[in-house]
């Protein structure tokens, strides 16, 4: 997922270091190193004058980690450190990730990113990635909805892999169809919901009757009508 | 009389004698009858038996004895004459041996009396009537009881054959079923009634399975009314009527219930060919003959409601497929539907006695095809251009007050099974509006009237807004001659031309794009004017003024004559800048005008190119460009000293189906968020049902719309969709 520029209204804290009233570092010795060793790697991307880890950044990391800025491990590392703003890391988030991921060095993040991937793909984790996913994407303040070509990338990187098929006819039906121009956090839920209950391409258990978003109502319909007039 | 104590063998000896001389009198000897003396005797003997302290009390005794006389006289006399005896003989002797037995009862129990008064209760024992029944039970009703069961039903079966039966006969042998219960029907209902069923039960399957063969639908229902009339004839002769119920259902069952589909469906006779050949009695029949029985009629009106739902689509599609000119195609449309309508409802009033079921059948059968005209026009719109037809002048003066009443009540009861019930409300207002402002309302009372059982049908929210508009006229008059005070007071205030103004209450009327055209000085001095006394008046409102919808009366000075002309103000403004240019471009009028292209081009055509060229274009093609050029046609002349230059109104169709889709989506959005907030939690599907529920009033809601209102309601954050359920929705508050 290209990173997008997006306003940022705070400056984030810089690394602070808490001191008993004698002067001397709280943290033990192990602890700062770890720590220091963790933040070291930020620094090595972060933005010097913003204090966090930007877009280029990240370009930067990922070229590092032999990774395509745009391949979906990027999307679940953000997952894993909860990155709020799409395209930066703060070092608070940097650090919560690393810890969580007991990685402190770029070898090791590298090795990591398997098992990150499966941890995703828990069935317990999935469905919050997937959630995620979605609200990382939101740049603005209020926004709720996003646009259909965002859709058809995200939907892609996510559940591409996994649910070539319907994902490839749902993105085709998306770009045709004029009766929504966004898509939002409800109807986004419901397209994970459809590709793991819905059989297909024989849709034999779909029901229009029940709550399915309108959208996919509409997909459906026009899914069978493509199959009848081929 | 002394009460001394008596010797049983005395006291009994006496008593017998009195026995043996009423045998004889039942025998039908001449021997006399008991004098009351006698009688007394006889009472005292006994009484004197009993009323005794003990060793001298023979009550005990003396009850054996009453027991072992009975017995007796049954055995020798009485069921001796019963054997051998057969059938009808059999019966009409067990009645005259069950008489002499009540009389041989009744006569000893006086006798015995005494025991009755005391004794029997003292010891708990059976009543000396009790006795007797039971004697005859044991020693002769057991012994011949299926042999008159089976001789009654016998005779049963001939009376049905045709046969004249002794009725009384066997009234006198039921009785005796029954007497034998002693106080219950038991003995009645197993010993004879039971078989009885049974019996009647085959012969009318034996009869019903000949007669569905060879009878038309008609005949075998008449047959099945005579069947159930001699039925009930002879409950009333002879059956106890306890019987009635059980044997009429028997009946039914039989004749009525088992053959239903094939009676109802015969192909020539059966209930279709009854409605398409008016058979009214026919149905009548088959309407008393099934509302009896348990869903009995629910085959009946399913047949009914495809009958009526078959003309009525017949109807549409031919009229659809028929080229008359579209208006008189529409109109004739629902004309029709009116005659259907009031055919079948006939029916459902005559035949059906205004059952539930037939209404609803009717109701169900219109919904089908009256919302499917086949034409570009909705039946919402249909029916209220057919309204405003009537309702405006010229439009049925030849029909009699009634008759229109008559016509605009049965539109009004068409409309009850129209979807788009807001639609026609919309259509109705905005016809309702061009009829009150252009003056073109033929009769005020019938307007009155439609309003009036539009409220009734529909509720008083759909027709506020209208007879909102009515009033304003009302009001708008009785302003006007406040006006005119106005004027008369303040002389120099007179516009100089005589002007009229109607006040609208935004709200009421249907919505009108204010313009903002250039009017001649003559007319903004008439508005200027008026404005002066509406704020004496109120200082509150605002007044926008809508020249669209204004008349105003011309002088055309022509050369041949001076005609009076009857325009819209539009049209007025565009011939008065004639009054200071000969010529104009299209552009300058445009420009003086500041009009629209649309509207201006409608209004040149309207005085160029129709039927009364008051204005002459050149180049003379039939349509207005924008490079044509006009002038006033001085030579233009007409019989009629006074015209009218009618000016087409543009087609407010689209618009008005636009306004009312947003209406709903605002009624579909209002009424979800009722039902959420009440229910807090409700499934989809039953949330889509309420919803339809709280609207059907109004229009019948496209489920994918409530779908797109939910999804809606989803983003601005008043519902959720439940984590758990993915088809349940949570109020959000």
């Amino acid at each position: 997922m290209p990173p997008r520029a997006s306003k940022r209204k705070t400056a984030p804290p810089n690394s602070s270091s808490v001191t008993s009233s004698d002067g001397r570092s709280v943290f033990s010795k192990t602890k700062t190193k770890g720590l220091g060793k963790i933040d070291r790697l930020f620094n090595s991307y972060a933005n010097s004058s913003s204090g966090e880890i930007d877009p280029d950044g990240i370009v930067a990391l990922c070229s590092d980690l032999g990774v395509d800025h745009t391949d979906v491990r990027i999307l679940m590392l953000a997952w894993k450190l909860k990155a709020a703003k799409q395209g930066f890391f703060t070092q608070d988030e940097w650090r919560t990730g690393m810890k969580a991921l007991r990685v402190d060095s770029l070898s090791k993040l590298k090795k990591v990113l398997p098992e990150l991937e499966i941890e995703v793909g828990k069935p317990s984790n999935y469905e919050d990635f997937y959630a995620y996913a979605f609200r990382y994407c939101l740049t603005e303040e209020k926004q709720k909805s996003l646009d259909i070509e965002s859709i058809c990338e995200l939907l892609n990187l996510v559940l591409g892999a996994q649910f070539r098929p319907q994902v490839d006819s749902l993105i085709e039906y998306l770009k045709v169809q004029s009766d929504y121009k966004v898509i939002n956090l409800d109807q986004w839920k419901n397209f994970l919901r459809f590709v793991q209950e819905i059989s297909f391409p024989d849709l034999e258990n779909y029901d229009s009757g029940l709550a399915w978003p309108l959208i996919l109502d509409n997909f459906i319909a026009d899914f069978i009508r493509t199959l009848r007039e081929p | 009389m002394e009460s001394k104590t008596i010797d049983f063998e005395r006291g009994w000896d006496h008593v017998y004698k009195g026995i043996k001389q009423l045998r004889r009198i039942l025998e039908g000897l001449p021997e006399p009858l008991f004098t009351s003396g006698e009688y007394v005797m006889l009472y005292s003997t006994v009484y004197n038996m009993c009323a005794r302290n003990p060793p001298h009390n023979y009550s005990q005794q003396l009850y054996d004895k009453y027991r072992e006389v009975l017995e007796e006289y049954i055995t020798s006399t009485l069921s001796p004459s019963l054997r051998g005896k057969r059938d009808e003989f059999l019966l009409r002797e067990l009645v005259k041996i069950w008489v002499n037995h009540k009389v041989m009862v009744r006569w000893l129990s006086r006798f015995f009396n005494y025991l009755d008064r005391y004794f029997v209760d003292y010891r708990s024992l059976p009543a000396l009537n009790e006795v007797g029944m039971t004697c005859f039970t044991d020693l002769v009703y057991r012994e011949v009881q299926t042999n008159i069961k089976d001789a009654a039903i016998v005779l049963i079966g001939k009376e049905r054959e045709g046969d004249r039966i002794d009725c009384s006969l066997l009234k006198n042998v039921l009785d005796i079923f029954v007497a034998v219960g002693m106080g219950s029907m038991e003995r009645y209902e197993d010993d004879f009634e039971a078989d009885m069923l049974r019996d009647t039960g085959a012969y009318y399957s034996r009869k019903a399975s000949s007669w569905i063969e060879e009878d038309s639908c008609p005949e075998y229902m008449l047959k099945c009314e005579e069947c159930l009339k001699k039925e009930r004839d002879r409950v009333f002769h002879y059956l106890r009527s306890s019987s009635e119920v059980k044997l009429i259902e028997k009946v039914q069952h039989e004749l009525l219930v088992t053959y239903i589909d094939r009676l109802l469906e015969k192909e020539h006779s059966g209930c279709r060919a009854l409605l398409r050949d008016d058979k009214a009695d026919d149905l009548s029949r088959m309407y008393r003959l099934y509302c009896k029985i348990p869903r009995g009629l629910d085959p009946v009106a399913d047949i009914f409601k495809q009958h009526v739902t078959a003309e009525g689509t017949a109807l549409v599609q031919a009229i659809g497929a028929a080229s008359n000119a579209p208006g008189v195609q529409e109109h004739v449309l629902l004309r029709k539907i009116i005659e259907l309508h009031c055919k079948y409802m006939a029916y459902v009033t005559d035949c059906f006695q205004n059952h539930n079921l037939f209404c609803n059948a009717l109701k169900d059968a219109f919904k089908v095809f009256c919302n499917n005209t086949g034409t570009d026009s909705s039946s919402a719109e249909l029916l209220a251009t057919f309204c405003d037809d009537i309702l405006k002048k010229g439009g049925s003066e030849k029909l009699s007050d009634e008759a229109i009443e008559e016509t605009l009540e049965n539109a009004v009861k068409l409309l009850a099974y129209i979807n788009d019930r807001d639609l026609f409300a919309e259509f109705y207002r905005k016809k309702l509006a061009r009829r009150l402002l252009f003056d073109r309302s033929a009769n005020d009372d019938h307007e009155r009237s439609v309003l009036s059982k539009l409220k009734q049908q529909c509720g008083e929210q759909f027709t506020s807004k209208m007879e909102g508009m009515v009033t304003d006229i009302t009001l708008s008059r009785e302003n006007h001659a406040a006006f005119e005070d106005y004027l008369r007071s303040n002389s120099a205030a007179h516009p100089g031309i005589d002007l009229t103004v109607t006040i609208l209450t935004t709200g009421f009327w249907p919505s009108y794009k204010p313009c903002n055209l250039n009017l001649p000085t003559e007319m903004i001095k008439c508005v200027e004017v008026f404005k002066g006394f509406y704020e004496t008046k109120t200082k509150h409102k605002k007044l926008t003024w809508i020249y669209s919808l204004g008349t105003c009366n011309l002088s055309g000075m022509f050369d041949q004559k001076t005609i009076e002309l009857v325009v819209s103000t539009h049209q007025a403004a565009v011939l008065m800048l004639f009054n200071t240019s000969d010529r104009l471009s299209y552009s300058e009028i445009m420009d003086q005008l500041n009009s629209t292209h649309e509207d201006l081009v409608r209004l040149l055509h309207s005085l160029s190119c129709a039927k009364y060229k008051i204005l002459s274009k050149q180049p003379d093609t039939k349509t207005i460009s924008r490079s044509d050029y006009f002038e006033f046609n001085s030579k233009f002349t007409n019989k009629l000293r006074r015209i009218k230059i009618p000016l087409p109104p543009v087609d407010e169709k689209k618009k008005i189906v636009e306004d009312v889709d947003k209406d709903r989506r605002y009624a579909i959005d209002a009424a979800i968020v009722r039902v959420m907030k009440t229910r807090k939690v409700l499934g989809y599907q039953q949330l889509v049902s309420e919803c339809v529920e709280q609207l059907s009033q109004t229009f019948k809601p496209d489920i994918k719309a409530i779908k797109k209102q939910i999804e809606d309601l989803i983003t601005r954050e008043f519902l959720e969709r439940d984590e758990e359920n993915p088809n349940t929705f949570k109020y959000l508050a």
